[in-house]
Parts: C-alpha cells; sequence; structure tokens
C-alpha cells in the first residue's frame, strides 16, 4: 500500500503492463475486470446463481400447493415467496442472462474488440449482487420479504407494507441504473464498434434485437424508479401520490408501473427472438428467410408495447373506449408477432435439419412460445379478460413466454455458444436429456394452470378450494421435475469449462457469424483488427453463398 | 328452471346449485347472467380462433421437421424471402383480428352499459371481509369466510381440507339478490385493492379505495353462486369468499322484511339484557372467532412475525384503556389492525374485549361494558 502511495509512478507503468501484456488473477481479475468476456461470465454465472435460488421459491410455492390447507409457509410468508420469485426471476435472472449473452456477443458478432464503455460495464454489473444482497435481505427483517407482489400495487406496498418495502425500492433503483447502463453500453457499442464494412440491416439479428431491447430500456426503467420512489415517498415523507384519503390516486400506480412493465414484458423476449434467429439458420443450413420484415416486425413490437401498458388493468374500471383502445394496440402485436413465427417455420421449410441440442431448445421455444402468443391474444380480448384476469390463466400465459419463451431461447444461446466461449464441446446426450425431461416437465407444470384459472383459480392464494387440486397436484409434480432437471444443466456447464473434445472455430458447420472466424475460445481483445469486408459479407448478406438480391421469388417454388 | 323456494336463506351451508365445489372443471362455469353469457361466448370464440391457428402453426412446423431432415438426405433449398408470402401472412393475421374485433366492441358496449338499476348494492372490501350494504333498505352486514374452512387451513391443524363442506367457498352471511332484476353493484374498498369475482356472472371488477366502481347485473336463475377476492391484498387474501344467494323477487323482499325485522330486534334485546361476565364471553367468542380470528388466530396465539400473540399478551393482560383504544380506533403503527369502532357496536366490542381479556389464560377477571366502549369512542 505504501509503495504504491509514495510511488505513483511506478504504479502507473505496473497497470499498464497489467493491461497490455497480462491480466490480474485471482478473485481481483474478476473484480475489476473490464474485458467483455469476463463480463459477460460474470453476468451469465450470477445469472445461473439467481436461475436456482428463484427456482427454489418456486418449488417451496409449488410444494405449498401440492395440496389443500397450510403444510409448509404461513400466508405472509407465501405472498413474500411469490414475490421475490417474481423479481428474482425478472431482475436477477432473464434480464442479466440476456446482458451477459449481449456482453459476450455483439463485440464478436460485429467484429469489435470489446465493448464501447468498458468500465461502466463493470460496474453495471456489480451493481447486480449488491442489489441482490439487499433484496433478498428483506427475509432477514421483521415482517418479512416484500410480499405485496412483484407488481407491489400500492397501496399494500406503500401504506401497508412490510419494512424490507423499502429495501426492494432501492434494489430496484440499483438494478434500474445497471439495466440503463448496460442498455446505453449496447447502443454505443453496437453503432460506434461495427466493422467497417458492416452495414446496419447486415447486422446480425440477435446484435438488432438487443439494440432495439436497448432503447426500451432506455426508455422503461427509469418510469419504474419513479413509482418505487414514489411508492417510497408516501411510505416515509409523507406524499399521497397513490392515497386517495390524501388526494391521490391508487390507479395511477397502476398506469404507471405498467407503462415500465408492458416494454419490459418486450426487453426479456426480444432478445430471445434474436437468439432463436440465430440457432434456427444455423441447424437449418439456410438464410433467415424475410430478414428485413424480421427486423421491421421487432421494430414494431418495441413500438407497440408502450402503447398498451393498460391491457393489464382491464379490471380497474376505465372509461369504455379506453378499454377499446388498449384492446385494439394490443390485438395489433399479435401481427409482427405473427410473421416472426411464420418466418421461422419459412426458414425451416425446405431446409437440411439436424437436431443438435441447442436446435432442439430453438424448435420447443416456437412451439411453446406459440401457446403463449395465443393465450395473450385470448387475454387481449376485454370481455373475456374480464374472467381471466389475474387468475391461474394470467400465470400459465406468463410462464409460457417467461420459462418456454426467454428461458428457453436463453438456454438454447448457451448452448449454441458454450463451444466458442469454453473451447471445448458439450457433452450432447447429456443435453438432450437435459432438453426432454425439461420440455415435458415445463408442460406439466403450466398448461394445467389454464383450466385451473378457467375453472376459477385466482393468482398468488397459498390455499385454495378442492375443485382445484388436480390441477394443482399436476402442476407441482411437473415443477419438481423441471426444477431437478436444471441441475443436469449446470452439470453440463462445469464438465464442458473443465474440460471436453475441441470444439474448432466453428462446431456448428451450419452456423455463420463472425464469432465462428475466431479460435475458440476467442482471443482476449476478440477482434484487435477488424474483419475483411470479404469475411464480413461472407459471413452475413452472403451467408451459405446465397445474396438476398440473389434469392429471386420464384426459387420457392424450384 | 330449479325451484329453490324452500332453500333456507340464512345460511350457506347447503350445497351448491350453480357451481359444485368439488366437481373437476375444465372451463369457465355455466353463466348466469346475461354479461356470463356474452362473455363467455367471446371466451369460446377466441379459444377456438387460437387453437385453430395454432393447429396451423404446429402441423406446418411439425411437416417441416420431419419432412426435410439432414439425416434423410434433405438438401437445403436457395431462397431467403418471399414478398408475396410476407405480405400475405400479414394480412390473414390483420383479417381474422378485425373479424374477431367486431363482436368483440359489440359485446364490450354492450356489458358496460348501465340502467337504472331496482336494487342497488354497495360492496366494500376490506382486509379480509366483505361488506355489503343496501342504501336503500338500511341493511347493511359483513360477510366473513366461515370459521371451520379457516380452522382447516390453519398451518398443523390437523384437519382435513376435503372434510369441510364448501372448502374455503363458504361465508357466515351470503350476499343475497333477487333474480330477473337490475342490480347495480357499487364496488369500493376501505383500504388496499380487493376485486370482486364470481365466475358465472362473468366479471371481475376491483374494488379501489377512494373509487366507486358500477357493475350492472342481471341474474337469470335463483341459486347459490360462489367465487373469491381476486387481486392481491396481503395476508387473507386467499380467505375472502364471495357467496351470492339468488332467489325470486318474492322472496327476496320476504328476506329483506325479515333481516330488517331481526336487525331491529337484537338491537332491542341487547338494550333489554342483564350483562353478565357469561353473556360478554359467549358473544365475545362468537365475534372474535368470526372476526379476530382471522389474524389472530382461534387460539389466541396469532402467527409469529406476521400477527401478533394476545394469549398473554401485554395489551390483553395489561391496562383496560390501550386495549380499548387499539380496538376501537386501530393501531398507529400497523395499519392492517384496523379501527374496528366503526364497524362493531358497543356491545359487541364490550363482548369481544372481554372474551379477549379472559381467554387462553389471559384471567384478568374484567368484565368490560358497552358504556366503558363508548367512553372510549
Amino acid at each position: 500500500m505504501s509503495e504504491i502511495l509514495s510511488g505513483t509512478g511506478g504504479a502507473i507503468s505496473g497497470t499498464e503492463a497489467a493491461l497490455h501484456h497480462g491480466r490480474p488473477r485471482g478473485w481481483w481479475r474478476w473484480l475489476v475486470t473490464t474485458n467483455h468476456k469476463d463480463i459477460g461470465t460474470l453476468y451469465l454465472v450470477f445469472s445461473l446463481i439467481m436461475l436456482f435460488a428463484g427456482g427454489a421459491l418456486a418449488l417451496l410455492i409449488r410444494a405449498e400447493l401440492f395440496e389443500p390447507g397450510l403444510q409448509l409457509v404461513q400466508p405472509d410468508l407465501y405472498n413474500a415467496l411469490v414475490t421475490m420469485h417474481g423479481l428474482t426471476m425478472i431482475f436477477l435472472v432473464i434480464m442479466p442472462a440476456l446482458v451477459g449473452l449481449a456482453n459476450w456477443q455483439i463485440p464478436l458478432m460485429i467484429g469489435a474488440p470489446d465493448m464501447a464503455l468498458p468500465r461502466i460495464n463493470n460496474w453495471s454489473f456489480w451493481l447486480l449482487p449488491c442489489a441482490a444482497v439487499l433484496l433478498w435481505s428483506g427475509f432477514l427483517l421483521p415482517r418479512g420479504g416484500p410480499n405485496a407482489g412483484w407488481t407491489f400495487y400500492a397501496p399494500l406496498s406503500s401504506t401497508y407494507g412490510p419494512p424490507s418495502i423499502d429495501f426492494m425500492i432501492f434494489a430496484i433503483h440499483a438494478l434500474g441504473v445497471s439495466s440503463v447502463l448496460g442498455a446505453i453500453n449496447i447502443i454505443v457499442t453496437t453503432l460506434n464498434l461495427r466493422a467497417p464494412s458492416m452495414r446496419l440491416r447486415d447486422m446480425p439479428l440477435f446484435v438488432w434485437t438487443w439494440l432495439i431491447t436497448a432503447f426500451l430500456l432506455v426508455l422503461a426503467m427509469p418510469v419504474l424508479a419513479a413509482v418505487a420512489t414514489m411508492v417510497l415517498t408516501d411510505r416515509h415523507f409523507g406524499t399521497s401520490f397513490f392515497i386517495a384519503a390524501g388526494g391521490g390516486d391508487p390507479v395511477l400506480f397502476q398506469h404507471v408501473f405498467w407503462f415500465f412493465g408492458h416494454p419490459e414484458v418486450y426487453i426479456m423476449i426480444l432478445p430471445a427472438f434474436g437468439v432463436i434467429s440465430e440457432v434456427i439458420p444455423a441447424f437449418a443450413r439456410k438464410p433467415l428467410f424475410g430478414r428485413i420484415s424480421m427486423i421491421l416486425a421487432v421494430i414494431a413490437i418495441a413500438f407497440l408495447s408502450v402503447i398498451v401498458w393498460a391491457h393489464h388493468m382491464f379490471t380497474v374500471g376505465m372509461p369504455v373506449t379506453g378499454q377499446l383502445f388498449f384492446m385494439y394496440a394490443t390485438a395489433v402485436i399479435a401481427i409482427p408477432t405473427g410473421i416472426k413465427v411464420f418466418n421461422w417455420i419459412a426458414t425451416l421449410w425446405q431446409g437440411s435439419l439436424s437436431f443438435e441440442t441447442p436446435m432442439l431448445w430453438a424448435l420447443s421455444f416456437v412451439f411453446l412460445f406459440t401457446v403463449g402468443g395465443l393465450s395473450g391474444v385470448m387475454l387481449a380480448n376485454v370481455p373475456a379478460d374480464y374472467q381471466y384476469q389475474d387468475t391461474y390463466f394470467v400465470v400459465a400465459h406468463l410462464h409460457y413466454v417467461l420459462v418456454t419463451g426467454s428461458l428457453f431461447a436463453i438456454i438454447a444461446a448457451i448452448y449454441f455458444w458454450l463451444p466458442k466461449w469454453t473451447g471445448h464441446r458439450f457433452d450432447e446426450r447429456l443435453g438432450q436429456l437435459h432438453f426432454w425431461l425439461s420440455v415435458v416437465s415445463v408442460n406439466l407444470t403450466f398448461f394445467p394452470m389454464h383450466f385451473a384459472g378457467l375453472a376459477g383459480m385466482p393468482r398468488r392464494i397459498p390455499d385454495y378450494a378442492l375443485q382445484f387440486a388436480d390441477f394443482n397436484l399436476v402442476a407441482s409434480i411437473g415443477a419438481f421435475v423441471f426444477g431437478f432437471s436444471q441441475l443436469i444443466f449446470l452439470w453440463v456447464i462445469v464438465k464442458t469449462v473443465r474440460g471436453g473434445e475441441p470444439a474448432g472455430e466453428r462446431p456448428w458447420e451450419g452456423a455463420r457469424g463472425l464469432e465462428w472466424t475466431l479460435a475458440s475460445p476467442p482471443p482476449y481483445h476478440s477482434f484487435e483488427l477488424p474483419p475483411s469486408p470479404e469475411t464480413v459479407a461472407a459471413e452475413g448478406p452472403l451467408a451459405y453463398g446465397i445474396a438476398e438480391s440473389d434469392a429471386k421469388p420464384d426459387e420457392v417454388t424450384r | 328452471m330449479p325451484a329453490t323456494a324452500e332453500v333456507p336463506t340464512g345460511t350457506s351451508a347447503t350445497g351448491s346449485i350453480a357451481q359444485p365445489t368439488t366437481a373437476l372443471h375444465w372451463n369457465l362455469p355455466d353463466p348466469a347472467t346475461a354479461t356470463g353469457h356474452q362473455v363467455y361466448d367471446m371466451h369460446m370464440m377466441v379459444t377456438l380462433v387460437c387453437a385453430l391457428i395454432g393447429l396451423v402453426v404446429f402441423a406446418s412446423m411439425t411437416w417441416a421437421i420431419v419432412r426435410w431432415r439432414r439425416s434423410e438426405g434433405a438438401v437445403a433449398a436457395r431462397f431467403s424471402h418471399h414478398a408475396g408470402l410476407e405480405v400475405l401472412w400479414t394480412l390473414v393475421p390483420t383479417l381474422i383480428l378485425v373479424a374477431m374485433a367486431i363482436p368483440t366492441t359489440r359485446t364490450l358496449l354492450a356489458i358496460n352499459r348501465t340502467a337504472a338499476p331496482a336494487v342497488t348494492v354497495r360492496i366494500t372490501g376490506s382486509q379480509w371481509k366483505w361488506h355489503y350494504a343496501y342504501p336503500d333498505l338500511r341493511l347493511a352486514f359483513y360477510s366473513n369466510l366461515k370459521s371451520d374452512s379457516r380452522e382447516a387451513s390453519r398451518k398443523g391443524s390437523g384437519q382435513s381440507p376435503a372434510a369441510v363442506p364448501n372448502y374455503l367457498t363458504d361465508v357466515d352471511r351470503p350476499l343475497v339478490l333477487p333474480t330477473g332484476q337490475d342490480i347495480q353493484l357499487q364496488l369500493g374498498s376501505d383500504d388496499v385493492i380487493h376485486s370482486w369475482w364470481v365466475p358465472a356472472f362473468g366479471f371481475k371488477r376491483d374494488a379501489i379505495p377512494g373509487y366507486l366502481n358500477l357493475v350492472d347485473i342481471n341474474i337469470e336463475r335463483p341459486g347459490w353462486y360462489r367465487g373469491q377476492c381476486a387481486e392481491l391484498c396481503g395476508a387473507g387474501h386467499a380467505y375472502m369468499p364471495i357467496v351470492v344467494h339468488a332467489v325470486p323477487p318474492a322472496q327476496f323482499e320476504g328476506w329483506v322484511a325479515q333481516e330488517q325485522r331481526r336487525q331491529a330486534a337484537e338491537l332491542a334485546q341487547a338494550a333489554g339484557r342483564p350483562w353478565t361476565r357469561d353473556e360478554a364471553m359467549t358473544q365475545g367468542q362468537e365475534t372474535y372467532e368470526t372476526i379476530c380470528a382471522a389474524c389472530h388466530q382461534k387460539d389466541g396465539k396469532g402467527i409469529p412475525g406476521t400477527f401478533p400473540a394476545l394469549a398473554g399478551s401485554a395489551v390483553a393482560t395489561g391496562p383496560l384503556r390501550a386495549h380499548l383504544k387499539i380496538v376501537v380506533h386501530g393501531s398507529q403503527r400497523n395499519p392492517v389492525m384496523r379501527a374496528f369502532g366503526k364497524e362493531l357496536s358497543d356491545l359487541k366490542l364490550a363482548g369481544v374485549i372481554t372474551y379477549e381479556r379472559n381467554a387462553w389464560g389471559n384471567d384478568t377477571g374484567d368484565l368490560v361494558t358497552p358504556d366503558q366502549v363508548g367512553a372510549a369512542r
């Protein structure tokens, strides 16, 4: 210490040496790293740990719901489990995993040496564990963890909330700062650090979807911070934003919250669309069908996502004209989403399909996300939503889009790029076992919830009437199989990191993209020189030897 | 139409007619109102359309997966876009959505229409019970979860929920409504947001503090209709069921007259009866077990970390003034312990406080009188 303080010059030259000729070792390396691959790994490892934490909460919930009556937890703890499961899975699993994928992949896919803002990158990661500790420590406070649902509706969260709600609010602030910084970094990187010959329209779909998602994040996260702050001042500083007795409006909370909340839904699914658009062409050995309409569809979805928020609030008693507007706007989302699904199918059409683990996850994504998308169309129908709202039908819907949607896409991405990241092939048999166990049990878990909801079971209840018992029994069994199947995933990852058959530059011979031109694992500063225009073209617009302008429409029928 | 005139209206322990509570249901229940029928039709329409779209998507995917396998020697075609197809699968979904929007809009406008009602009911949610008031009929009462369900649900109670009739879907006093008449429900809340939902009526509507949400219903046939709160409202969210007993108008009028007489008689009787410890304990126990036990539990032990115990507590065994104050005016620190002064009469409060000060080994020997409660208001 004293040496560093007294010998400033020496310290600087030491740092320079670390930058250019090596890197810090041990835990210090991970704390101070500004390398996109290290930070991507940190995000993904953190997300995996939190997946098991959030999953443990889910299994506690399912164990309590296994049969009628209270067996394991008291109602308040149950509400805290539901709240923390939602917050953990959304903010500490899905979002960090997607940012981790972006960190690893965006520089590799656009031919850049690193992210544009490496120190901000480091900070946006390290805010996350701090926020997680803050959020989870709520369980230790008097009256237990936050228990007003992940949507923390006022006044249940404000006037009636336990002290841990304050911890939750500050955790949300930290998560918001982390997300916005991460998003700005992604925007700046994609716009400024692309290989010189890569036009915007030629960017890989994963990069495109993340670019649009990043704009949504910058738009939505501050709104969440605002609404959380309003709850905080209602709780402690005498304001009445959401307190009717003080002239405030509890429904205002929902408007502001969902103005964040609905874009948030697309923040979690758009990068997943990007992943699927990378994986399916690789295993169909064919270019993505309708690239341009895929990009336009994502832009359309992102725009629509900010004008549909009140479809979460059809039962609050809005004027009928308001209900009509939000119904129409919501239904319109089905059109660009449909385009995406049809284009994926057209990519499969007349392909040369093989079914390695990443492809299995991607195909099941298209099947099961469609189930969630269609139940979304049902929920958009306002009269029917008067029945569906706040029931297990909604729980089924959101898990089809978030688990078999976002999470399945993330798992597909990890299987797809893990050989690139580690330099080793993974155990294909274990990957297939993981897939088949998961895909069967996930449907066993969530499909019966549609029926429980239609039969009249509200969400967020620790105990239920006897007519819902059979559905809950099946769902609980499915959930335990699904939960424990993820240990196989953990094992595959650990095994692959530790060793295995060398992956080579392009472990999937059908995969195209700049990342496959680098060694596996890629060098520390991914692209020290920009890839040549020929390479960019061969891996992008001319992939599979077909230029977009070459492929005449009449070739479809050939 | 099933005849239900002989069904007693004072209790809901008899089996349900409109909605059996143990049979496995896969779909929305049979609707019992005009709104319910319209909503049911919309639900079936979107379900069918979505199932058909799903079928087309799944069939074409399955076809592609089976047909073009590399292991069978499939060679990839060379195409990457097709303007005609892309326009086709933009237009066809648009047309389907427009086709669905037309009947949906018509239905939505119809079910949001309000008319001059024959009966008005003000429904107020509070943690965790419903209050029903008929402003024009000078009738009002709370509707609580039946205590047998509450006891069987309790963790470690050792009782089987299966042995409780209408487990978690039965109340001490149902909402009684006439059939065939326009009824206006006015929904509000005393504390947090609740949501009033009876599936057979085809809608749920939130009960929000500071709002009065209006819904018109017209129940087609007599029967027992069950539902529950649908918006997370705290620890007792699962424990605020709704039971509506729909009866023909003549029977409804009979019920109103009978209730008005009963409420008057109760008041008169209470005024004339000597206030003894036994009387106070009996009444107090009844009130305690329907209202206070929701949080403090039947055995007075509360739920550690969530609801404080009363057995041996400083409030229930300490000075009477503090005990009266917290029950009548509510807790300053914890809004869940709200003011019961406006909800319960002096007599009932005197009974329940006496009970709390003498039950479960809290042997203070106090007898609290209605006058003492009145003085504490």
